[in-house]
């Protein structure tokens, strides 16, 4: 095994969370600090330009990790085998510096202040209503607490938004449902193409209060407060599963790697793929990993930082040995529970007028708030205990995905003559509107090892075992009620409802947006890593991203950088002056 | 020595990317353009292209599959490690028990998805009429193979011409997609009212002045 010089910190992951956590201690230590990355290095403007290609980006997913070198595998009980996805459906992840973060749309909301504590207000709220088999935890820390690095993160991003609740106070146009900020946006809205006009309209006719969405795309020229300069969005369309041509979207590769080149303390090592952390006596040792000519290396540190994708921190803490798997059985152990996705639904529209709908941003759209969190009264009554956002999203219509979207029944086949003339007519008249809702955690939910299949080095792939649970599909249903209810508002001359439904199929699912695995809690019985994303068994080692989360209500990026924010406070701060558990 | 196929295109009046990705004119008049393949053979290629033209058919609606070059794309496509089952996770042990869940768990490649489906398309399929096409395809609909020749053929007519379909921009052109041009932040606050927007369609490499290699080419 190749010896690497010892390294004060390594950071596994040169993503959101692990440039965020490079760039904080970097910056504010001397301390070295080698981030392992296992795709390539950062793309170039130029490169992002010359990647503007559907095809090859939005079908071939050529920013995402190649699903051929590590897949993983998916049941929807414990009583079934699981099968690899051999294909990318769900949980699409990013690969290369900056991964997911330079692909990502932008869709930036804070998570509702209760949301921190879930259990508590479900508990106090609903008691034994619940459904059966929750697992549901608060996570440790209250809105409160993490308001400030909220800010933090917004203003790092430069996000483009109107509050709606400043300091208790509501503001018409914001979102008036989501928690106090203590400031407005660092920027203002994006403006509203015509289905987002449509849609304020309707939803506003309907006695809902639209607002727009807070997007990681600057809405004019922003610097933020590290110095960072990034110019205002070009609406081009192409944002989610494309990297920014003009580097405007807010992404590690535009405010992180600019403050992290040139430092001599920081070596980003790509190609190198970490298998296992090294650990003895309850310390981690560093990390081993393969090389860029698959010679297995040895990296040793001080401080271990997992931070890759989610199911990617829990699966390397499961071949690593480190905390007790979770057994669904029993309820026993604490790594791979509380695995969740997110709860959906779309209604396409159709219009008889066409839209421009090529002209998009990642986040450029509009929603309700109306329906998050506790749902009305007489949804509760018919068991749904937990609401979600009702939107659109207008990141750009591409063609090859788009044709051929017609209102139902419109012709009996999706092929020939036919087929073809009703797609020319419905081109460019069609749009979408979306939820995006909490995913409560369950027991018989959760992440394991996959006995039988293995990635590309032979390691097990992680096993997600995961199904819907009756109270998704009423989630669903009923924010699909207000997406049709919207749709009609806005003058709709046909729509087309499709929601979760039982069973759930990772191959053939879109959400991307997974969490849990190795979640954050005020106890060590309950969760694997403390507040301040320290492993609870092991000081040294550190695991941020959204697998720290005990549930996921929405879109997670903004809130899984405020936590890395705070866990770098935390480390830099606190334990690098007493190493130790800091809880 | 392997021998080389050609794809006859007698398209009229069109841009057609060739193989070495030049681009050429061709007129109506002009003898048809030899293009060479890369995976299918030429009587395979003929039978592919005769199913592209059933399923996006060229009538009074507009072009079609033969006036985009599907075939082209299509070809590039299997030669590519898509058609290679590079992008997909291939180890087994495989478990088709279940085909409603899970996705396509098999072993076979496109490459060989394809070449069984030619086999079923049978090598008289070229010589018969429309409407007999179009039943044996109907027979064959909720095959594998159909589903990707049906994906593929959408593919073909509206991906950027660089990966070889869309030729002459036929596809964007009856649809009104513009290309991916670099921004529309001076059209987001003007054509917002509902009226159609349309400028001229423009592909990548236009767009940028340069050549861009599709991952086919890898």
């Amino acid at each position: 095994m190749i010896q690497m010089p010892r390294a004060d910190v390594v950071i596994v992951g040169a993503g959101w969370t692990g440039l965020v956590m490079a760039k904080e201690i970097a910056t504010r230590t001397p301390l070295s600090v080698v981030v392992l990355e296992r795709g390539g290095p950062i793309r170039t403007t130029a490169q992002y330009a010359a990647g503007m290609d559907e095809l090859d980006f939005e079908i071939r997913l050529r920013m995402k990790q190649n699903i051929a070198e590590q897949p993983y595998t998916h049941r929807r009980s414990s009583n079934e085998p699981a099968r690899p996805v051999r294909q990318w459906g769900a949980y699409q992840q990013g690969i290369g510096v900056g991964g997911e973060g330079e692909a990502w749309s932008g869709v930036s909301p804070r998570f509702l202040p209760e949301q921190f504590e879930l259990a508590t207000h479900l508990r106090r709220k609903y008691g034994a209503r619940l459904p059966e088999g929750l697992a549901v935890q608060d996570w440790g820390l209250t809105y409160n607490e993490i308001e400030p690095y909220y800010w933090r993160a917004e203003q790092m991003l430069g996000l483009s938004g109107r509050a709606g609740n400043l300091r208790g106070t509501r503001v018409p146009g914001g979102n008036i449902f989501e928690g106090p900020r203590s400031h407005e946006y660092p920027l203002p809205p994006h403006p509203y193409p015509y289905f987002a006009a449509l849609f304020e309209k309707g939803a506003r006719d309907l006695g809902f209060n639209p607002f727009p969405l807070p997007a990681a795309t600057p809405s004019g020229v922003y610097t933020n407060p590290d110095g960072v300069t990034r110019p205002p969005c070009q609406y081009c369309g192409h944002c989610g599963y494309y990297g920014c041509m003009v580097g405007a979207k807010g992404t590690p590769g535009t405010t992180m790697l600019p403050l992290l080149r040139g430092r001599k303390n920081v070596t980003i090592r790509t190609h190198s793929w970490v298998r296992r952390v090294i650990h003895r006596d309850g310390k981690a040792e560093g990390v081993t990993y393969m090389d860029a000519a698959g010679k297995e290396t040895m990296q040793p540190a001080d401080v271990v930082v997992l931070a890759s994708w989610s199911m990617n921190n829990v699966s390397r803490l499961l071949l690593s040995g480190i905390g007790e798997p979770y057994d669904p059985q029993t309820g026993m152990g604490t790594l791979g529970r509380n695995f969740a996705t997110e709860v959906g639904g779309r209604t396409e529209v159709f219009f008889d007028k066409p839209l421009n709908a090529f002209i998009g941003g990642g986040a450029l759209g509009n929603g309700i708030g109306d329906y998050m969190g506790d749902p009305p009264d007489a949804q509760v009554s018919a068991g749904v205990f937990r609401g979600g956002l009702v939107r659109t999203l207008l990141g750009g219509q591409s063609p090859i995905r788009a044709f051929g979207r017609l209102p139902p029944g419109t012709v009996s086949s999706n092929w020939g003559s036919e087929w073809k003339k009703a797609g020319l007519q419905w081109y460019d008249r069609q749009l979408a509107l979306n939820s995006n809702a909490t995913h409560f955690t369950y027991r018989q939910n959760y992440l394991s090892l996959d006995p039988t299949y293995t990635d590309k080095w032979g390691d097990p792939v992680v096993r997600v075992t995961m199904d819907w649970t009756d109270h998704e599909v009423r989630q669903s249903r009923m924010l699909g009620d207000v997406q049709v209810s919207i749709a009609k508002a806005m003058g709709a001359k046909a729509y087309s409802f499709k929601g979760n439904e039982r069973p759930y199929d990772a191959a053939r699912a879109n959400d991307t947006h997974v969490s849990g695995g190795a979640i954050m809690g005020a106890s060590p019985e309950s969760s694997v890593v403390n507040p301040w994303l320290q492993h609870w068994k092991m000081p040294n080692l550190w695991v941020v991203g959204g697998s720290a989360f005990p549930q996921n209500e929405s879109n997670p990026t903004l809130t899984l950088i405020a936590l890395t924010f705070r866990a770098a406070d935390a480390l830099v701060d606190r334990y690098l002056k007493h190493p130790g558990a800091l809880a | 020595m392997k021998r080389r196929e050609f794809f006859m295109l007698s398209v009229g009046g069109v841009l057609i990317y060739t193989l070495n990705r030049q681009a050429m004119w061709l007129d109506a008049a002009e003898t048809p353009l030899h293009v060479e393949l890369k995976f299918f053979k030429a009587d395979e290629a003929r039978i592919v292209a005769a199913a592209c033209e059933r399923i996006f058919p060229s009538d009074e609606n507009g072009p079609g599959a033969k006036e985009a070059g599907v075939i082209i794309y299509i070809d590039r496509q299997l030669a590519g490690p898509y058609g290679r089952d590079e992008l997909r996770y291939t180890k087994g042990p495989f478990i088709e028990t279940d085909p409603t869940f899970g996705g396509y768990q098999g072993r076979e490649s496109p490459q060989a998805i394809y070449r069984a489906g030619i086999q079923q398309l049978g090598s008289d399929f070229t010589g018969l009429e429309p409407q007999q096409q179009d039943e044996k395809l109907r027979h064959i609909e909720k095959t594998l193979f159909f589903q990707m020749l049906r994906s593929h053929t959408v593919e073909g007519m509206f991906c950027d011409p660089l990966h070889g379909g869309n030729a002459n921009l036929v596809g964007w052109q009856m649809i009104g997609y513009p290309g991916p041009v670099m921004s529309w932040r001076g059209a987001i606050t003007v054509y917002n009212k509902g009226e159609a927007y349309r400028p001229a369609p423009q592909g990548l490499e236009q767009i940028l002045g340069t050549r861009i290699q599709g991952l086919e080419n890898g």
